[in-house]
C-alpha cells in the first residue's frame, strides 16, 4: 500500500466536501434567507408564541423540562438575553434577523426562528 | 498472548480511552456559539481501533462508548445526539474503510462530517424545527478542520499501536 495514493485519494475527498459545504454555505445566505418580520417561539415542538420583529418586547418561555430562555425583541432583532441551560449557546447565538434564522437551546428544547409573515406557503413548508 | 487476546486488550483500554475523551470534552466546551461543533478527539480511540483491530470491532467500541458515556455523564437527550451522529460516522467511516483507498485522515474527515449530519438530522427531528438544517454548511466545514486534526493525530497513534500490537513477544 503506497502512502502517496493515500494522500491523494484523502485530498479529493476533503476538496469535494469542502467545495459542497462551501457551495450550500453560499446558496443559503444568498438566495434562501430573506428578510424576515415574524418570530416564532417554540418549545418541544410546539409553537408558544408568534412575535412581530418591528415590535419591541420581551417574553419569558419555560423549556421543556423546566428552566427558563428570556427572548428579547429590539431594533428589529430577536436574541436570548438570559437562560439557566447549562451551556447558555443560546445566549451567545448573538441576534437573528433574516427568516430561517434559528437560535436553538438543546437542553430546554427550545427553538426562536424567524419567519416571513407575508409568505404563508414559506412558513408553513417549515 | 494470542491475536484475540491483544484485539480484546486493545479494544477494552480503546474504550476507555473514548469514554474519557468525551468526558473531557464535555468539561470544556469550545466557545463558538454553533452547536455541535467539537474536536471529536474520542474519535482517536474508534479509528485506531479500526485500522488496528477491525471494522466489526470499531462499530461496537463506538455503540458502547456512547452508551456508558450516556449514562454516566449525559441523558436521555445527549445520548439521542450522539447515537445520530456516532451512528452515521462509523457506518460512512466503515464503508470507507472497506474501500482500502483512505488513510486516517480521509477516514476522519469522513467521520466528521457525517457524525455533524447525523446530529443536525437528530437536531430536525426531536426539536421539529427544519430551520436547524440552515446550520449545516458551517458544521460541516468544522467538521472538515477537526477531522483533518484528529485525523493526523490518529494516523501516529495508530502507526505506534500497530507496531506494538504486531511486535509483541508471544
Amino acid at each position: 500500500m503506497s502512502e502517496k495514493k493515500n494522500w491523494k485519494n484523502d485530498l479529493i475527498l476533503v476538496g469535494v466536501l469542502l467545495a459542497v459545504s462551501v457551495l450550500a454555505f453560499v446558496i443559503i445566505n444568498m438566495f434562501v434567507k430573506k428578510p424576515g418580520d415574524k418570530v416564532i417561539v417554540k418549545v418541544d415542538g410546539k409553537v408558544v408564541h408568534e412575535l412581530s420583529l418591528s415590535q419591541d418586547t420581551e417574553v419569558i418561555v419555560e423549556g421543556y423540562q423546566g428552566g427558563y430562555n428570556e427572548i428579547i425583541i429590539e431594533y428589529g432583532y430577536a436574541k436570548v438575553n438570559s437562560a439557566d441551560c447549562p451551556d447558555e449557546l443560546c445566549v451567545h447565538s448573538g441576534t437573528i434577523d433574516k427568516s430561517g434564522e434559528t437560535i436553538v437551546c438543546l437542553p430546554h428544547r427550545v427553538v426562536v426562528e424567524v419567519i416571513s409573515g407575508n409568505n404563508e406557503i414559506d412558513a408553513e413548508v417549515r | 498472548m494470542s491475536k484475540k487476546t491483544k484485539a480484546i486488550a486493545i479494544c477494552g483500554v480503546m474504550t476507555a480511552v473514548a469514554m474519557i475523551f468525551s468526558y473531557i470534552e464535555s468539561l470544556f466546551p469550545i466557545p463558538i456559539p454553533v452547536y455541535g461543533v467539537k474536536l471529536g478527539i474520542a474519535n482517536i480511540a474508534i479509528i485506531t481501533v479500526l485500522f488496528v483491530v477491525g471494522k466489526k470491532e470499531a462499530f461496537i467500541v463506538n455503540i458502547i462508548r456512547i452508551a456508558l458515556t450516556a449514562m454516566l455523564f449525559g441523558n436521555l437527550n445527549s445520548f439521542l445526539f450522539s447515537i445520530a451522529g456516532g451512528f452515521l460516522s462509523l457506518v460512512v467511516m466503515i464503508g470507507l474503510q472497506y474501500t482500502k483507498r483512505f488513510s486516517t485522515v480521509g477516514i476522519s474527515v469522513a467521520g466528521g462530517v457525517f457524525h455533524n449530519i447525523g446530529q443536525t438530522i437528530a437536531a430536525v427531528f426531536i426539536m421539529e424545527t427544519g430551520a436547524i438544517i440552515y446550520y449545516l454548511p458551517v458544521l460541516l466545514i468544522s467538521g472538515i478542520v477537526t477531522g483533518i486534526v484528529i485525523g493526523i493525530v490518529s494516523g501516529l497513534v495508530v502507526k505506534r499501536v500497530k507496531s506494538s500490537f504486531f511486535n509483541m513477544e508471544n
